[in-house]
């Protein structure tokens, strides 16, 4: 059993590290930054995995299971999407392109 | 595998997922941040399935695949003007997720009931105003703001109930007041994004990221889990310090948001007075002021990504660039699209390098050397009156400074105001010229004009 200060105390530094984190993003990449925090906001799937993967079937597994369900889809969609994106974020050709 | 190579792996996925963030600091890590993340990702679900806490892989697995295959389906078919329903949904989906495994975890006979409680509020709340979010953007109700008398006291009224059946069920653990709690929440999720209009869209996506953030953290503390709290809390705070950035960029508070009814005070402003008249010209001429200038900036709005202008105007850039030497820059107010960054994806989808798009701070003091500002679809993020008239709704919203560039040109379809109400006195400047019509047509006119020679 984890103490529970000791959680508020990841708690608050993980939020400081999210604060600077988050402040380094540059404004031209605020969209994906959302697509990728929703993609790793699926990590819930974590917890939902532990109380659906109980040996029994059950009222508490199923729900666990659509969780995973739902989780899976933020995750793959969110990871792809910002794929997509950042795909489209791209360099001038400055020398070769300009005077084609 | 034992608890202490389980530890090991959530705190290296904790130190990917971090990384994943801090490589978005530029657009050449970008996409290595954002494999970084799918790798935390996948450390992390791969250690959880082979822990000693699960003990059945078939149907857990089959759910993995299913939701996976459904959520690349999704990202890889939506548009680019359609993303910011997309993410509402998503963000709707991760809240759902966090409200059944709390509900899960209570009916397994879970002990930690304010922990599950938080997670199962705040997932409710995120799940419910996504909805109507997602509803709002993709045009299956009215974006406008819905007010109705009592609206705030309700919500009060809500929020007070939902408090003390918190109360209640940490003190008894009754799962009939956790369904109930579950039932307050959701409302109370639907009451609250009901009131805020479209222009406003931008805040809400924020905050509802930011829930589905902090309702992981719940789920971390009632599963002591830390991989979920740390994961939880850069969520939530990416998606709260967004928010702030977007409120900053209208000038309003969160709590005006929040409370709703944007443009609701500025019908006033219809009857301003004596009739004044604005210039109009074709695009022809526009294209002939344009070639013979040494700077145009360009001030894409909302409306250009409806008309779905942007290949358009990349190619009016191109050919003012190439053919007559012109310098082209694309300027972007944080609130031009429907989420934080959304104009700048739409320029990068039609090839338009991210050098040539400047941010509002970084570019404001160019518009003094420009010969003309091509405002596109935008309008209430150019107007003056925002610096100029404190009296209106608008005032205090930092804006883009076209009329001091030589020429300014609007192409919309008329004079009508913008999303705020708020009429735009630059339509009547001297050194204004209107191109009416759609966003689309008159570009392409430019463009041929620009081509013929």
């Amino acid at each position: 059993m984890i103490d529970i200060w000791m959680l508020f105390t990841i708690l608050a530094l993980a939020c400081f590290v999210g604060y600077f984190v988050v402040w380094g993003v540059t404004p031209a990449l605020h969209s994906p930054l959302m697509s990728v925090s929703n993609a790793i906001s699926g990590v819930v799937v974590v917890g939902a995995l532990i109380t659906a993967g109980v040996s029994e079937m059950d009222v508490s597994k199923i729900l666990g299971l659509v969780a995973v369900v739902l989780a899976s889809v933020n995750i793959f969609g969110g990871f792809a999407v910002s794929h997509r994106m950042l795909l489209m974020f791209k360099k001038k050709k400055r020398k070769s392109g300009e005077n084609e | 595998m034992n608890t202490a190579y389980l530890s090991f792996a959530y705190l290296l996925s904790s130190v990917l997922f971090i990384l994943s963030i801090r490589g978005l600091a530029s657009p050449d890590t970008a996409r290595r941040g954002n494999i970084l993340g799918m790798v935390a990702m996948l450390i992390a679900i791969i250690v959880t399935m082979f822990s000693p806490l699960v003990s059945e892989y078939l149907w857990i697995a089959a759910a993995v695949v299913f939701g996976g295959l459904v959520g690349t389906f999704i990202a890889l078919r939506v548009k680019m003007t359609s993303l910011p329903q997309m993410i509402a949904a998503f963000n709707g989906l991760g809240g759902l997720s966090s409200v059944f495994i709390a509900l899960a975890e209570i009916l397994a006979g879970s002990q930690s009931y304010l922990e599950s409680s938080l997670g199962l509020l705040i997932g409710a709340v995120a799940f419910s105003g996504s909805v109507i979010a997602f509803a709002k953007l993709q045009g299956l109700m009215s974006p406008k703001a819905i007010v109705f008398p009592g609206q705030q006291l309700l919500n009060l009224l809500l929020a007070a109930g939902m408090i003390t059946v918190c109360i209640l069920f940490v003190i008894s653990g009754s799962p009939n007041l956790f369904y109930l709690l579950a039932g307050i929440a959701v409302i109370l999720g639907f009451l609250l994004v009901l009131p805020i209009g479209g222009a406003d869209m931008p805040v809400v996506i924020s905050v509802l990221n930011a829930y589905s953030g902090w309702a992981a953290v719940g789920i971390g503390f009632s599963l002591n889990n830390v991989l979920l709290i740390i994961v939880g809390a850069i969520v939530g705070a990416s998606g709260t310090i967004l928010s702030y950035i977007m409120t900053k960029a209208m000038n309003r508070s969160l709590s005006s948001v929040m409370l709703g009814g944007f443009g609701i005070e500025a019908a006033k402003s219809a009857a301003a007075g004596e009739e004044k008249t604005a210039k109009a010209g074709n695009p022809e001429d526009a294209a002939f002021i344009m070639e013979n200038a040494n700077k145009v900036i360009i001030v894409p709005g909302y409306g250009m990504a409806v008309a779905q202008a942007q290949h358009v105007l990349k190619e009016m850039a191109t050919d003012l660039r190439r053919l007559y030497d012109v310098e082209v820059k694309f300027a972007i107010h944080p609130v031009a699209g429907r989420m934080p960054g959304h104009m700048n994806v739409l320029l990068a989808e039609a090839n338009i390098p991210y050098e040539d798009v400047y941010e509002l701070e970084e570019i404001n003091r160019e518009f003094a050397t420009a010969d003309v500002a091509y405002v596109i679809g935008a309008n209430d993020i150019t107007n003056p009156l925002a610096r100029t008239d404190p009296g209106s709704p608008i005032f205090g919203m930092p804006v883009l400074d076209v009329e001091k560039a030589k020429t300014v040109f609007f192409v919309k379809r008329s004079l009508a105001s913008g999303y705020s109400g708020v009429e735009n006195p630059l339509f009547f400047a001297d050194n204004t010229i209107m191109l009416y019509g759609d966003a689309k047509k008159v570009t392409e006119e430019i463009v041929g004009t620009l081509e013929r020679k």
